[in-house]
């Protein structure tokens, strides 16, 4: 009887040593070819910063991250995460770029048992009646940053706005996000083709109606082609252009050059903030990868760096899933936003601030600090959520 | 080289199912239970390559429409199951229907609507022939594309979630091995149909049209007719496909119906090689197996990819059943 | 919708056109006389976009990087026929779309380990990046003008050479009847090597002049592959008239069509056109015989 019980006790300790040993497994899934090709690279890029900045460790233990191209298609990504879950054993499950993506993996990984973290795919769905114990949003959710622009425009006094977006859930969500805020009038809202190349029908509309501001949702090369087209056809002088951080940011500015000056955003971070952990991570992320960082290598960041601040509470402890959800609710970390924490859906409550894009004295093109727009900013669906108790 | 069509398609056809079927119970021994999800979606592939071939190998139509069909199959299961779930009542013009969750229904119903559509499409695409077929048939594919995008209700372009539960004649076929062995069971059902319907006068007629159209006119056979059953078959197999593929991964969304994805489907069927009816499962494991290999060596995936697909383009005339021929008959 | 603005529509409809004919004449032309279908079209586009856009940025000079893009376009257009494509001519459309599959492939991949992912910046000299004021009512961005005389001159160019010279003979000739071409003493192996690098620079001309208005970055020649097939398609295989009718027609349509359309509808309008058009004559708009 001793015996079986000295030999129980040792088992049990040579698993939780084991356990200590173990390190930690990511499956960080993103998009890394074709046209969203950039996002991917630049999620991922600030991922592994974040996790240099924490000595490569989660709650001191190591951290060891598969990764895989979804190459931006939903079936892909879910072949990818469940090779991740049963094969690599991960244990979180982040780093996806679109909606479409996340929508298809999120479900298998949670009752696989993973964690996943979105770095940026914003659902709605998650954010509401869907939401989970398991699944945490550390970018923001996709309304937001819309309506927070649509309620400092119509606080400013701006009575006519126009309203671009790609015929997709993102994009309509996003101008419904806008018009939420927004309570002056909407002279034209317009859905354009997905990936769409050529906007000068729209401009000519948009000449036409003649609006006091135009908002515009357009993340990647239909961003770069619309403000192109934009400053072109001599609207820009006329007509302000209002946008949400990724239809502006660094990924984009290069190529859109002195097109996007003076156009505004609406952001929870961007490469001019001061404070300490931002112009830390801005000075190492140019050190490192030889440009300025966007909103997305900064949710990646800050993705690593909140896990590691989570992990730390519980002594590394993943396996001790309600432990670990429990840290993840109530984490406290170095953000470069200033300041972070969850919701009870498991959204972002944070900031929001107005940049303006300008040349900095290297004459790079780069949002400047306007000033703050919104304090600890919630989105809408938080009221649906129900939190169930993870079983 | 006339080799009798027992050793020539019968026997590549019970091995490749017999090397599938080995696959659960290997996995399980080498302790990798993923392999099986792996193999279950190259099986879902190789239906819809199958399926494809019968236009493109013996009916010598390059068709582009296919993924196409293969999401409306997947969209008939998907948008069945949702009803289910949600308890709302589809309206198919004054019939109402509630919906369901199960499998042996809404896995032929996918089949027949994309057989349906297929026609429909076919019947003015087979107006015309070569390269402007091809290009006909691109242009219905983008069209159900953008139809799919415009379905807000079964979530757009985002894709529709299938948040009710399925069966598959009392089984869960989100449970790895029912799933497994139900795209196994469907591939040994479409192969073992195709190289029937291949070898029987409909076959003889359809591969004669695809060589010499008028001979076949001169005979006073109408191929218009055999090109479009044709199509509508291989459109009810890749129907099945896309079916098969939703309710495993409880997910479908216009991403599997791009243009890009019937593009894939060619290329699988070409690096299979045309000319057998089971030609197109070798090139969908071979296709699906590389790019899952090398995307988990390097993000660059597509550099290596390429060149193979290039190199296999100039020294593998006839795809990988010509290799095998080649390696034999050496 | 008040008549400046229809004109105005009118006019976009009109150089969206002519820009895809531009995109579309290279296409057209090795799709047409050698009979390639070549799916690498959009990286050579692609390449265009990417060696104008550096050496423009490098030099300060627009003319400069749309001199060395056309040229580079060429070299990669007649390296690729003797390399590789030319093996091609005699195998079936199914494995030159194989092939041409591989090429995009590598030619994206390759480009993100040169230019990086990130798009580039491709800015246009002072003087075009403005707009002209056509009447009361009515400015127009300077730089679409160039593109509508560009892609007229190119047209006017491409016919002119082809139906009325010695050379566009010889291209005819190799075309129809390769060996009887050879034996009256036409160089069929030079002429198809200059058809292909011609039919690239082509290609690398419509990057170099889309690239200032659209997003210079990688994979950015897929989805004008797609309209380029449509194009070619619509007019004829191999007729470059056909091409610039088929061309206009799609740009017009695909205005309005997003104007006045849904944007589900206005999403397939295009498409819908191409369908109906092929219903209704299935060799497209102008059949070439031969």
């Amino acid at each position: 009887m001793r015996h079986l019980l000295l030999a129980t006790v040792f088992a049990l300790s040579s698993i939780v040593s084991a356990q200590a040993a173990d390190p930690i497994k990511v499956g960080f899934i993103s998009t890394f070819s074709g046209l969203g090709g950039s996002l991917g690279q630049e999620l991922l890029d600030g991922f592994n910063l974040g996790l240099e900045s924490t000595g490569g460790q989660f709650g001191g233990r190591k951290v060891e991250v598969v990764q895989g191209d979804d190459q931006a298609k939903p079936d892909v990504g879910r072949q990818l995460a469940d090779k991740m879950v049963e094969s690599d054993h991960a244990q979180i499950i982040t780093g996806v770029v679109f909606s479409n993506v996340m929508l298809a993996l999120a479900k298998p990984s949670l009752d696989a048992g993973a964690f996943v973290i979105s770095a940026n795919a914003g659902l709605s769905q998650y954010a509401g009646k869907q939401c989970n114990p398991h699944y945490f949003t550390v970018s923001f959710q996709n309304d937001t940053p819309a309506e927070v622009m649509g309620a400092y425009l119509a606080s400013k006094g701006v009575k006519k706005m126009y309203i671009v977006a790609p015929n997709y859930p993102a994009g309509k969500d996003s101008l419904a996000g806008f018009k939420r805020g927004f309570k002056g009038e909407i002279v034209g809202e317009v859905y354009t083709t997905f990936g769409q190349l050529d906007y000068a029908a729209e401009l000519a509309q948009i000449r036409a109606a003649k609006p006091d501001g135009l908002y515009f949702f357009l993340p990647g090369g239909m961003g770069i082609n619309f403000v192109k087209q934009y400053a072109q056809a001599g609207l820009k002088a006329d007509i302000p252009l209002y946008g949400p951080s990724f239809s502006l940011d660094q990924t984009v500015l290069p190529a859109m050059g002195d097109a996007a000056l003076g156009a505004f955003a609406s952001n929870f971070w961007s490469e001019s903030f001061q404070n300490p952990t931002s112009v830390k991570f801005v000075m190492d992320f140019e050190a490192k990868y030889h440009r300025i960082p966007s909103p997305y290598a900064a949710q990646s960041y800050d993705t690593a760096r909140l896990l590691d601040a989570a992990l730390k509470t519980i002594g590394g402890k993943i396996e001790d899933k309600k432990a670990f959800q429990k840290a993840l609710e109530t984490v406290k970390f170095d953000t470069v936003r200033g300041k972070f924490r969850f919701n009870t859906n498991h959204y972002p409550i944070q900031d929001y601030y107005l940049t303006e894009i300008t040349k900095n004295d290297k004459g790079q093109i780069v949002m400047a600090l306007r000033g703050q727009m919104a304090t600890n900013s919630v989105d809408t669906f938080a009221e649906q959520c129900q939190m169930p108790s993870a079983e | 080289m006339a080799k009798s069509p027992l050793i020539r398609d019968w026997l590549p056809i019970m091995l490749i199912l017999a090397v599938f079927a080995a696959v659960p119970s290997v996995a399980q021994a080498m302790g990798q239970p993923f392999a099986i999800k792996v193999a279950s979606r190259i099986l879902v592939f190789a239906i819809a390559a199958v399926g494809l071939n019968l236009v493109l190998g013996f009916g010598g139509m390059v068709s582009l429409l296919h993924a196409g069909l293969f999401g409306v199959g997947g969209y008939v299961v998907g948008i069945s199951s949702y009803h289910e779930f949600n308890g709302e009542a589809l309206m198919l013009g004054p019939v109402a229907w509630g919906g369901s969750g199960n499998l042996l229904i809404t896995l032929p119903l996918a089949a027949l609507t994309s057989a349906a559509v297929a026609s429909l499409m076919g019947v003015v695409s087979l107006r015309t022939s070569g390269s402007y077929f091809i290009m006909i048939t691109l242009a219905f594919n983008q069209m159900l594309f953008y139809l799919a995008v415009s379905l807000d209700r079964y979530g757009g372009e985002d894709g529709l979630q299938m948040l009710g539960t399925l069966n598959l004649a009392g089984f869960d076929p989100s449970k790895r091995l029912v799933y497994f062995y139900a795209a196994l069971s469907v591939l040994a059902v479409v192969l073992i149909f195709s190289q029937r319907l291949i070898g029987s006068r409909f076959g003889m007629v359809l591969r004669a049209t695809a060589q010499n159209e008028r001979r076949v006119k001169a005979l006073g056979i109408p191929p218009i007719r055999y090109k479009l059953a044709a199509v509508a078959i291989s459109g009810a197999i890749c129907g099945l496909a896309g079916g098969l593929l939703a309710g495993g991964t409880q997910f479908i969304s216009p991403a599997d119906m791009s243009w890009v994805r019937s593009g894939d489907l060619i290329v699988m069927c070409v690096l299979g090689g045309l000319g057998t009816v089971w030609g197109p499962v070798l090139g969908a494991a071979c296709f699906l197996l590389l790019e899952l290999g090398l995307s988990g060596l390097t993000n660059a995936w597509q550099l290596p990819f390429g060149l193979i697909v290039i190199g296999m383009a100039v020294y593998l005339n006839g795809g990988l059943v010509g290799l095998l021929r080649r390696v034999r008959a050496a | 919708m008040t008549l400046p603005l229809l004109i105005e529509q009118t006019l976009n409809g009109i150089q969206l056109g002519v820009m895809l004919f531009l995109m579309s004449a290279g296409l057209t032309l090795v799709f047409g006389i050698m009979n390639l279908i070549n799916l690498a079209h959009g990286s050579l586009y692609m390449l265009g976009a990417f060696v104008a856009a550096s050496v423009a940025s490098l030099t300060g000079y627009f003319v400069v990087g749309a001199i060395v893009a056309v040229i580079v376009t060429a070299a990669a257009g007649a390296l690729l026929e003797v390399a590789l494509l030319r093996r091609f001519y005699r195998r079936t459309h199914l494995d030159q779309v194989l092939v041409t599959f591989g090429l995009i492939l590598v030619f994206n991949e390759g480009a993100r380990q040169i230019w990086g992912g990130v798009p580039l910046r491709f800015s246009l000299p002072a003087g075009l990046d403005g707009s002209v004021h056509l009447w009361s009512g009515l400015d127009y961005p300077a730089f679409r003008l160039v593109i509508l005389g560009v892609g007229l001159v190119v047209g006017l160019l491409l016919y002119a050479v082809i139906m009325r010279t010695r050379i566009g003979m010889w291209v005819r000739a190799g075309a129809s009847n390769r060996t009887m071409a050879a034996a009256m003493g036409v160089n069929v192996e030079m002429i198809f090597i200059g058809v292909f690098a011609a039919g690239a620079a082509l290609a690398g001309l419509a990057g170099l002049m889309a690239g200032p208005i659209l997003a210079v970055q990688v994979g950015m020649g897929e989805p004008v592959l797609i309209l380029c097939l449509v194009v070619t398609v619509i007019g004829g295989i191999g007729s470059i008239n056909g091409a610039l009718v088929a061309a206009l027609a799609i740009g017009l349509i695909d205005t309005f069509g997003r104007v006045l359309l849904s944007p589900a509808l206005g999403s397939m309008a295009i498409f819908v056109a191409m369908a109906a058009i092929l219903a209704w004559r299935p060799k497209g708009l102008f059949p070439v015989h031969g």
